[in-house]
């Protein structure tokens, strides 16, 4: 066989591979969305759709009946506000409302904590020579490698003590304490050149001035990162908050949809729509900030 | 600013006292947090297993008290012999998984890498209580997808009972959790693949070499950091998987499904024996460094 005559076997045959990859990785894709969508269309199925043995495969008629039992029964304040010694207290609504409202609240504060306290530690770490910066990197570095659940009964304690248990503090701070953040920053950080950083000391700036104006601006693209990711994973957390949070009105949506499963744990109709509310928003979230989220996820594992 | 003369000579201990202040002015609120809420648990997680430590008295120090009860207890060997399983399928077939869709879609037009690669990332985003929520409906057994589907395709003659059957539920449990795990390696090997020095590759290519000679000669040395990741990342991740088991079998039935991390959730929250559950953190957390150390020895000699 000459070379031209095997060169084209091989492109015949990596044009036949192409196209079989093509049309196995799109069956997976349809697998893999499957069960999102088995959620949103099981949402608006009616019971006897549910229930029957035969797959509904898409609903006949859409009903609001599983939103609107999600709904039946206002139970908890919209908010509760703390402060000087008052409390300031929302309008009754639905249990499930609440959740979501502290859901949101927990990981938008986890967010923009994690943000500003890693953005600070990762630019000192990486342009800072300072007594202790080794200890202090390999302590993070070996958190990171070990498993977050080992920590949760002393966790547990420790926030009795501290007055936080069943807040949703309890749940928050573990959160920002994840050294992650300040990994994925560290890295960013280390990007820019140092010059940068000195030329603007020797202007005169402050090392505050030269944290805001200088650094902070250039590692824009990984505190996005940074931020989707820490929203995405508190939003989706759950295991720290199934031990830190017990009173129906502090429960996050999440927590909430496992503790109805408790008490209807066959009407899939509401289970759904509570899985719907739970996660379709925060679907939308990934879908818009996507390209920031896998440039975190492809950043923090270099040098892993 | 009376710092700034001395910058002149870097190794100053003044322009080092200096720089260790602001350093860890810039750490203190990591370092609170981190501190406080990450370190201190891990250490009193350490002091605690040596303990008798329930809710509402003193601890009472047992020395290995815990850890003698622990190798003595079946429920814990079934738990740990779970989890291995659980581990040594889950982590090869991700990993292999991963490598092929990633290198599939890497080649296709970007707009469809970019749709392919969100869409086996999207049972990550679902959050683990939404998609356990929608397998144990696809599981049941008088409703569920599964049982109709096998019943019609013939392969199974009557409903099976997916997640009650001890013969099943460590399967099904396995099934879901890699669905929710290869959505990371996806994006990372796509990543690794596309920073290929394309060069060689058409280098090789030119000169005759196949599809899968390219791949295993230039590609695979190339992207091998990024395979270590995955491994440790996706054994960790493998030993952490709790949801699914809390949700849809609570550890039964018989103990089928038990894995150490739901013993160690079962020991404390609903037994109270913290410093027993401990115990079993800090065996998990020695078994799964010795895990990563293993890999990354085998990864860096090859």
């Amino acid at each position: 066989m000459s070379k031209s005559n095997r060169l084209d076997t091989n492109q015949a045959k990596s044009k036949a591979y192409y196209i079989f990859s093509f049309v196995v990785v799109f069956i997976l894709a349809f697998l893999f969305a499957f069960p999102l969508y088995w959620i949103i269309t099981g949402s608006f199925k009616t019971k006897q759709e549910i229930m029957s043995t035969t797959p509904v495969w898409f609903p006949s008629v859409f009903t609001g009946a599983n939103f609107e039992k999600l709904m039946s029964s206002r139970s908890a304040p919209l908010f509760d506000l703390k402060l000087f010694g008052y409390v300031i207290t929302g309008p009754t609504v639905p249990a499930a409302l609440r959740w979501l409202v502290n859901t949101v609240f927990m990981s938008v504060t986890s967010m923009l904590l994690t943000c500003l306290t890693a953005a600070m530690a990762g630019y000192v770490l990486a342009k800072k020579r300072f007594w202790g910066r080794g200890i202090i990197f390999s302590l993070i570095v070996c958190a990171m490698a070990l498993p977050k659940q080992v920590i949760l009964i002393p966790l547990l304690r420790e926030m009795s003590a501290l007055k936080m248990y069943d807040t949703i503090w309890a749940v928050i701070f573990p959160i920002v304490g994840w050294p992650f953040g300040v990994f994925l920053l560290k890295q960013f950080a280390e990007g820019i050149p140092t010059e940068m950083v000195e030329a603007c000391r020797i202007d005169g700036a402050s090392e505050w001035r030269t944290f805001t104006d200088v650094m902070f601006p250039m590692i824009k693209p990984g505190v996005g990162a940074c931020a989707i990711f820490t929203f995405i994973n508190s939003w989706n957390d759950y295991f720290m908050q199934l031990i830190m949070l017990t009173s129906s009105k502090n429960l996050t949506i999440s927590l909430g949809i496992a503790t109805m499963q408790a008490e209807n744990s066959t009407d899939f109709g509401l289970l759904m729509a509570g899985s719907a509310l739970a996660s379709v928003p925060i679907i939308i979230v990934f879908l818009i900030f996507q390209k920031y989220f896998t440039k975190g996820i492809t950043m923090g594992a270099v040098k892993g | 600013m009376a710092n700034k003369k001395i910058s002149v000579n870097p190794k100053s201990r003044r322009l080092m006292v200096h720089e260790t202040v602001t350093a860890y002015l810039f750490l203190l609120p990591f370092l609170i947090f981190f501190v406080g809420f990450v370190l201190y648990p891990m250490i009193m997680c350490i002091i605690t297993s040596f303990f008798d430590a329930t809710m509402g008295r003193e601890d009472i120090f047992i020395g290995f008290g815990n850890y003698k009860e622990l190798f003595a207890d079946p429920v814990f060997w079934k738990a740990l012999w779970n989890t291995l399983i659980i581990v040594l399928v889950s982590v090869p077939v991700t990993c292999i998984f991963s490598l092929w869709v990633a290198s599939a879609i890497s080649k296709m037009p970007v707009a469809a890498t970019s749709a392919f690669r969100c869409i086996f990332y999207l049972p990550v985003v679902t959050g683990s209580v939404a998609v356990t929520m929608v397998w144990k409906w696809m599981f049941n057994n008088y409703y569920g997808i599964f049982n109709y589907i096998g019943q019609a395709t013939g392969m199974i003659d009557q409903p099976i009972n997916w997640l009650g059957d001890p013969k099943y539920a460590l399967g099904c449990i396995i099934l879901i959790l890699l669905t929710t795990s290869v959505g990371q390696p996806i994006v990372l090997y796509v990543s690794a693949l596309d920073n290929v020095d394309k060069s060689l590759v058409e280098a090789a290519e030119g000169d005759g070499a196949t599809q899968m000679q390219a791949f295993w000669k230039i590609k695979w040395p190339q992207i091998m950091p990024t395979t270590l990741y995955i491994l440790v990342i996706t054994t960790i991740n493998s030993f952490q998987c709790f949801a699914l088991i809390q949700l849809l079998t609570s550890g039964g039935p018989n103990n089928s499904t038990m894995t150490i991390m739901y013993y160690i959730y079962y020991n404390a929250f609903k037994l109270y024996r913290y410093g027993y559950g401990n115990a079993m953190g800090v065996i998990l957390a020695i078994v799964i460094a010795i895990l990563s150390a293993v890999q990354f020895k085998a990864g860096q000699e090859k």
